[in-house]
């Protein structure tokens, strides 16, 4: 039985399990169809040309985590962001770890998707943003047809949220094979501020397919920070499907930092409902071996007086490839828009490949909007200048790439993140990085 | 110290250098002239081991050993240092761990250990304030955003940091005012030592002020048509280079 017909037929299994008499349920019903009619993407589609997601769909994976699995927080530590206060959110196989995790209700909701779907104190939210700006693919059909774990984050207006939230899904191998369909949702109304770090961690040499939705809402002059760690193992596989839903003077940014797994795909949409909005994209990619990083963004401009900003940087190694596909659309309403867009990427190794495609569709006449691709290798008078001060080849070359992607970090916020994205980076790149002046 | 034997040096099959000359010795000061396009800078950077320059004859001898097959950190491992006319801006690496890089890799190709943290420190405090240069400006990215005069001060800081044996200085005086011309000329002037030795590449004799030659040597053409000593520069000064260009022409 392929993947797909599993899916199906364990659909069923799903809704004996749920409670069916709920508005989640019609959509989890109506997402199933979606899902059985488009099935999984292929390299026909457009948007997926340059990633084949054949070589994972193979496996026979589980689709309910069975076991309740225990982990032991000094054996988990390093993936998290320790040396601060935060809150937590942690799921080990798909499963809700009370032990690792620090939630509150304390004037901010920082809790779980499965108690925001069957609580009726949520059931205003969850009817008001549940799936609202999610797309109706495939994947993210799947995901919405098999929604009911995740984190779910409320913050009501005027709360600055001082502790960052970090959102954790480990996986341990219990399950020969397993897929994950994570579903978040986040809501911060008017003037509050929140940060979010997001990971998703394999502690296995299994096969783990992540099939990832999250929806985000800024309300009005809302502002949130979202950071996503990919960091995962040779064998982890990443769909992240990111939907953000923006209102009039709102900031939005999105840190990805994709240093590994086999095959990873961020499907990153940005809606501007409002004027005077700030979006901004940003991402750091270093990959070698087979790695496959897929960044699909789209920012949608549909009201005048608005900015985004991507800049993506991309370091590619051994046999690695990627792809950057950056859509920025704005409407014919959307005038004095102001959008940029770069990717720039350096092929360290020949055998090494990226196909990067900027798709601008401008309705608007008085915008002003710029986009620049560059794929390339180091620049030459500078390693000679390196090496002459005795900085053999690859040493310079590598202190070159960490120049290169590192000034992406700048737009980082918290200290602790930005200090420890170096630190991989310095790491990914073989530099020696120790004291600063 | 540094013998040069009738270097041939070219760049995609164009010849430059067609012959050079050079004995510099521990101790000593040279003073390289010559007008524009004589080849004055391609000879810095064929002893400094860039690759993109082909040495078709001749040889390149640092202390008595041929450095021609030589890549361009190994040269700097063994002590030969070149102050760029153009110093190259690499965004995101700072001065500091620039300096740090290249002092504990020049150390392990010499089998030492790194070089502890607190010496390191102390070594750039020294030198920095050899060269008047801020604390602030060790943080910031290499050449990025420098003003000309900050850039060649910059160079000779890595001059001061690293300590080299030979140290070639590329129009180092262009772009300088009257005072970093001063605050450079006087780094030179302080890290001079019976056992190293100075190149200085320029177009003008006003950085000889400073720095004074032992030798002064007129490049044209991609040989040295004529050598003496600091009275040659002052001679140049006053009469340009035509003179010497009917001379060697006639």
């Amino acid at each position: 039985m392929d993947l797909k017909e599993k899916l199906l037929s364990s659909f069923l299994v799903f809704e004996n399990r749920t409670e069916i008499d709920t508005p989640v349920h019609d959509i989890r019903s109506e997402a199933i169809k979606t899902f059985e009619q488009n099935g999984f993407p292929s390299k026909k589609e457009e948007d997926w040309k340059y990633t084949s997601l054949n070589s994972i769909l193979k496996h026979d994976y589980s689709i309910f985590p069975n076991q309740e699995n225990a982990l032991e927080y000094k054996d988990v530590k390093q993936y998290f962001i320790h040396d601060i206060d935060t809150y937590k959110i942690i799921f080990i196989d798909g499963k809700y770890s009370s032990h690792l995790s620090q939630t509150t209700h304390d004037g901010i909701d920082v809790c779980l998707m499965s108690a925001a779907l069957t609580k009726t104190k949520y059931r205003i939210l969850i009817e008001n943003y549940f799936n609202k700006t999610a797309a109706k693919d495939g994947l993210t059909s799947l995901n919405t047809a098999f929604s009911s774990e995740g984190a779910y984050i409320h913050i009501p207006k005027n709360k600055l949220v001082e502790k960052p939230i970090q959102i954790i899904h480990f996986s341990t191998g219990n399950e020969s094979a397993m897929m994950l369909q994570p579903r978040n949702l986040i809501v911060v109304d008017e003037n509050s501020h929140v940060q979010i770090i997001e990971r998703h961690q394999s502690l296995t040499d299994n096969p783990i397919l992540t099939n990832s939705v999250t929806e985000i809402f800024a309300n009005k002059r809302a502002i949130v920070d979202y950071y996503k760690v990919q960091n995962d193992n040779l064998n982890a596989s990443l769909i992240d499907n990111t939907f953000i839903k923006q209102k009039q003077e709102s900031h939005c940014s999105v840190h990805t930092f994709s240093f590994g797994g086999k095959l990873t795909r961020n499907n990153l949409n940005f809606y501007q409902h409002g004027e005077r909005i700030d979006s901004t994209l940003k991402g750091i990619t270093i990959i070698g071996k087979k790695q496959h990083v897929d960044h699909n963004t789209l920012v949608h401009h549909i009201e005048p007086n608005c900015e985004s900003h991507q800049d993506y940087k991309g370091v590619y190694d051994d046999n690695a490839t990627g792809v950057f596909n950056g859509k920025v659309v704005v409407d014919k309403e959307a005038q004095k828009t102001n959008a940029f867009q770069a990717n720039n990427n350096i092929l360290v190794s020949d055998k090494a490949s990226i196909n990067t495609k900027p798709q601008l569709e401008i309705f608007a006449d008085d915008v002003k909007c710029s986009h620049g691709c560059t794929i390339g290798q180091l620049d030459e008078s500078a390693l000679f200048y390196m090496r002459s001060r005795g900085i053999p080849v690859k040493e310079a070359k590598a202190l070159m790439m960490y120049a290169f992607t590192n000034n992406v970090l700048s737009s980082v916020k918290i200290p602790e993140m930005k200090q420890r994205i170096n630190k991989l980076i310095a790491k990914k790149l073989n530099v020696n990085i120790g004291f600063d002046l | 110290m540094l013998k040069i034997n009738n270097l041939h040096a070219s760049v995609e099959d164009k010849g430059i250098l067609r012959g050079i000359n050079l004995e510099v010795k521990a101790g000593e000061v040279h003073a390289i002239m010559g007008p524009n396009g004589s080849g004055k800078s391609t000879l810095a950077s064929v002893v400094a081991g860039k690759e993109e320059y082909e040495v078709t004859k001749g040889e390149i001898l640092f202390e008595n050993e041929n450095i021609d097959e030589l890549a361009a950190e190994e040269r700097a491992h063994k002590g030969v240092f070149l102050s760029f006319q153009y110093p190259v801006e690499i965004p995101g690496v700072s001065v500091t761990n620039f300096m740090k890089t290249a002092i504990n890799e020049t150390r392990k190709a010499k089998g030492l250990a790194d070089m502890p943290a607190k010496d390191m420190l102390k070594l750039i405090r020294e030198k920095s304030e050899l060269l008047e240069i801020d604390r602030k400006f060790l943080s910031r990215s290499l050449n990025e955003g420098f003003s000309g005069g900050e850039k060649k001060r910059n160079e000779i800081f890595q001059m001061a940091m690293l300590e080299p044996k030979l140290a070639i200085l590329d129009e180092t005086d262009s772009g300088l005012d009257i005072d970093a011309l001063r605050i450079v000329a006087n780094g030179v002037n302080k890290l001079k030592s019976k056992n190293n030795a100075v190149i200085v590449i320029t177009h003008y004799q006003r950085l000889l002020e400073h720095i004074v030659p032992d030798f002064v040597h007129v490049l044209y053409n991609g040989r040295i048509v004529k050598s003496g000593t600091k009275e040659l520069a002052h001679e140049l000064e006053e009469k340009g280079y035509d003179w010497i260009k009917e001379e060697v022409n006639a």
